[in-house]
């Protein structure tokens, strides 16, 4: 029963870094059917940075909101100067891009940085937490994890629902046109859209780089759990992403757990598995919204 | 209420890809009139009302709101600039809900971001007039029947302030007594909120009956333009191209 809340409350903490990306995802389809390739490079990248600004300020927390304001910047860069000229055109050619910023991103972390692994600090402590003498299995830092991916899905959340901004934003991602011909800049909500997944990749990638270390391909695995776990809940639904996100999390760590030494070997198949099964039964992920055909 | 704007469209041409959809359409519209657009599948009509609100750019020929010329602008700057396009069957966003739809005929206003009063206001004018919607006001627009919806995308219309309104086919699918009550809506628009209709609709003998004026196009080409009344009595060009 302690294994299985320690590996419950370590699969949380994962699943909410996967949700981070899975929602980066989500945001940047719902905005231009593309599915952005480069999310874990930017995410990456941005990681890179935030190291040096702690290297060079001691302060950690300057590297982390530099990091943040990284990931908009880069966000936004990105659409504007590769993005927005391929939109309109066939749509392989964006995903093609997005692959190639990939490549670009790493390749540039690679002449820069070098491509040693790098620890990356913690703002908390990561020695585990205690209920009385029970470890539990997560640490304060995974706990910071999970509050801080969860704020920021709570602020996007409010964001979305209750502002003329987030009202754009939706209006934007269903239908395009009626917001173009009712005076929404789809073009810049776009941007905007862009520049939020850009800051939700950077806040995975710092916080997710503790764990792994940083080099430049740091973030190729983690952007395919999260690509899964925005798979799994519908790659329309924000909160499918999150909820994807955890899911896998929470299986992931129970496969690494009990599965003994192998687990931690399988966790990409089981991911897999995971995928196939969803994908089956709910082809358009748990959360898609129902279809309408016309017969 | 915006002042009504008059819309001239003058030697248009457009078309897509080497395909001519508009060959040198002229066409006017006074102000806080209705200008009923007519004629078979393939006309132009659908066109005419893209390249007017900018989703399609001409290739030739001015588009004119109130004398300034506003050809090959952006559809964004179009709405900004008093000109409301109801596309054909896709002017609710069924994802959002009525209020929502609603909030969105305010994100033409001009300013960075309506005031809370000033949009509080025109929605509450939107649902004394639209009583139906008021009721539904948090259910999802996907939800709400056809007619309903086009009580929507006209009520829009109203919160948008619009000097011009463009209108493709907002009869279609609707049952008689609904299509009844939409150009019954499409002429109180037009009369007691000053706004210029211009309305394209396969049901002519509906058309001609609330608008002001009446222009015919066959395959692109402006083959008729009088007042609605002498189009409607003209037995041969309804024969020819209106089909009653």
């Amino acid at each position: 029963m302690v294994e299985f809340l320690q590996f419950t409350l370590s699969g949380l903490s994962f699943g909410m870094i996967y949700a981070a990306i899975a929602l980066s995802l989500v945001l940047i389809w719902r905005g231009t059917r593309l599915l952005n390739f480069a999310q874990g490079g930017m995410a990456m990248f941005t990681t890179y940075i935030a190291l040096e600004v702690i290297r060079h300020t001691g302060s950690y927390w300057a590297g982390f909101v530099v990091a943040l304001a990284a990931g908009v910047v880069l966000g936004a860069a990105a659409e504007l100067a590769v993005i927005r000229p391929a939109l309109g055109k066939p749509e392989l050619n964006a995903v093609i891009i997005t692959i190639g910023l990939l490549i670009l991103l790493e390749g540039l972390a690679g002449i820069f940085y070098g491509g040693q692994y790098r620890s990356f600090p913690t703002a908390f402590s990561i020695i585990g937490l205690r209920a009385g003498s029970t470890p539990l299995g997560v640490s304060r830092f995974d706990v910071f994890v999970a509050l801080a991916v969860l704020a920021a899905t709570l602020l996007l959340a409010v964001g979305f629902r209750y502002t003329s901004a987030g009202l754009r934003m939706r209006a934007a991602a269903f239908n395009a046109t009626v917001a173009r011909l009712s005076g929404i800049r789809v073009a810049r909500v776009i941007t905007v859209g862009w520049a939020l997944a850009g800051l939700l990749g950077a806040l995975a990638g710092v916080l997710v780089t503790p764990s792994t270390f940083l080099y430049p391909n740091s973030m190729d695995s983690i952007f395919v759990f999260g690509f899964t776990a925005a798979v799994i809940g519908g790659l329309d639904s924000p909160l499918g992403a999150v909820v994807g996100g955890l899911l896998l999390g929470v299986v992931l760590s129970y496969a690494g757990g009990y599965l003994g030494s192998q687990g931690s070997d399988l966790t990409a198949l089981v991911a897999l598995g995971i995928l196939v099964v969803v994908l089956m039964l709910r082809p358009d992920g748990i959360f898609s919204g129902a279809r309408v055909r016309r017969v | 209420m915006s002042e009504a704007a008059s819309l001239a469209i003058e030697d248009l041409v457009a078309g897509y890809g080497e395909v001519v959809a508009l060959d040198r359409v002229t066409i006017t519209a006074g102000a806080a009139t209705i200008t009923a657009v007519l004629g078979a599948n393939g006309a132009g009509k659908t066109t005419l009302l893209r390249a007017i609100s900018g989703m399609v750019r001409p290739r030739a020929g001015r588009v004119l709101l109130d004398g300034a010329d506003r050809t090959g602008r952006s559809p964004e700057d179009m709405a900004r600039a008093g000109v409301a396009h109801v596309p054909e069957g896709q002017g609710v966003i069924a994802e959002l809900t009525v209020e929502e739809n609603l909030r969105i005929g305010t994100m033409s206003w001009p300013g960075l971001a309506p005031r809370r009063a000033d949009r509080a206001a025109a929605l509450a004018e939107a649902y004394e007039r639209f009583g139906v919607l008021a009721d539904r006001r948090r259910k999802l627009a996907g939800t709400l029947s056809g007619g309903e919806r086009q009580m929507l995308v006209i009520a829009r219309a109203l919160v948008a302030r619009p000097r011009v309104l463009l209108l493709d086919e907002p009869s279609l699918g609707l049952a008689p007594r609904i299509m009844t009550q939409v150009m019954d809506m499409v002429v109180r628009l037009s009369r007691e909120n000053g706004i210029t209709i211009v309305l394209v609709e396969q049901n002519a003998r509906g058309a001609l009956a609330i608008a002001d004026r009446g222009v015919v196009l066959n395959l692109g080409r402006v083959v008729a333009a009088a007042d609605a009344r002498t189009l409607a009595t003209d037995v041969a060009l309804r024969h020819h191209y209106l089909g009653f």
